[in-house]
């Protein structure tokens, strides 16, 4: 995803995340999880940000210089049996550039990258009790998918 | 989970109401395409009013008029004004003196129950609408396919 010209004031534009985003990034998340996890972060963006393969995608919504948001997600192939889908592991919006359709064009944006990696779904795991992310997948369209997730603790 | 008929005449109404904000729609017009006592619907259709969801108009053409906030309202809300979906085990379902069978039972369709009032929370107004349209435009788009 290349973007040949600038984009004009006040504009939202959707870009693949560079090193000097990063500092924003974890502030964003900071401010929505309570915990600053620099590290995971970091680690993250060796894994996602500077990857070479087109399966990976971690893209930043920026507006004037601030990242208003990212997100995160990556081709799973043959995960527990699944066809070749894509997989959203994190999106988060700046608490106070949300209502604004950054989330909707972060996920239209990935979604975009999933095509042309080939596949046609898209799939995502959330919390029971994130009723806001909840709500902002089911408004985008998701639903259920045939797949139950378990767990168990390891006493 | 089965909703009782209240609860599913509330959310057949909002919807309607909301998809069509502005316009005023009668009690006898939404019994009819529902195929309910207009008798039932006009109570279910005032508690909705005292819940500030929607506006009475009185005298000719009179009816009913949405007035809640479609993207901020989810399938709980409604549901929540007509009926206590809360789970077994908040309620303490089953008795201290109740069967190991009974318990572990229970575990699982409260289960089901926790799994069912997420997706109540995560679903607007809205978003139902959008997804009616989307079942509409498929409908329409089967029946222009050729066999």
């Amino acid at each position: 995803m290349k973007e040949t010209h600038p984009p004009a004031p006040g504009v939202r534009r959707i870009r693949p995340a560079q090193p000097a985003d990063l500092g924003q990034v974890i502030d964003i998340d900071a401010a929505v999880t309570g915990l600053k996890k620099n590290d995971y972060w970091y680690e993250l963006f060796h894994r996602y940000g500077t990857s070479r393969t087109y399966q990976r995608l971690f893209l930043v919504a920026e507006s004037e210089g601030t990242i208003e948001g990212f997100i995160i997600g990556e081709v799973r192939d043959w995960e527990f049996g699944s066809p070749p889908c894509g997989w959203v592991f994190g999106i988060s919006v700046r608490p106070g550039a949300r209502m604004a359709g950054t989330g909707t064009s972060l996920l239209e944006a990935i979604c975009q990258g999933f095509r042309r990696a080939g596949v046609d779904k898209v799939r995502t795991l959330i919390a029971r009790d994130s009723a806001l992310v909840l709500s902002f997948f089911r408004s985008q369209g998701m639903m259920a998918a045939p797949i139950i997730t378990l767990e168990k603790a390891l006493d | 989970m089965k909703l009782q008929k209240s609860t599913s005449l509330a959310l057949y109404s909002v919807l309607e109401f909301a998809a069509n904000p502005g316009r005023q729609i009668s009690a006898a017009e939404i019994a009819a395409k529902y195929g309910v006592s207009t008798h039932h619907l006009s109570k279910v259709l005032r508690d909705l009013g005292r819940a500030g969801l929607v506006d009475s108009v009185r005298g000719v053409g009179g009816g009913y008029r949405f007035s809640g906030n479609a993207k901020r309202l989810t399938l709980m809300d409604i549901i929540e004004l007509f009926e206590d979906i809360s789970s077994r085990i908040d309620e303490g379902g089953v008795p201290e003196d109740a069967s190991e069978v009974e318990h572990a039972l229970s575990v699982v369709l409260s289960e089901i129950d926790e799994i069912a009032k997420a997706t109540f929370r995560s679903i607007t107004l809205d978003t139902m609408l959008k997804l009616i349209q989307r079942q509409r435009q498929r409908r329409t788009e089967a029946a222009e396919t050729p066999n």
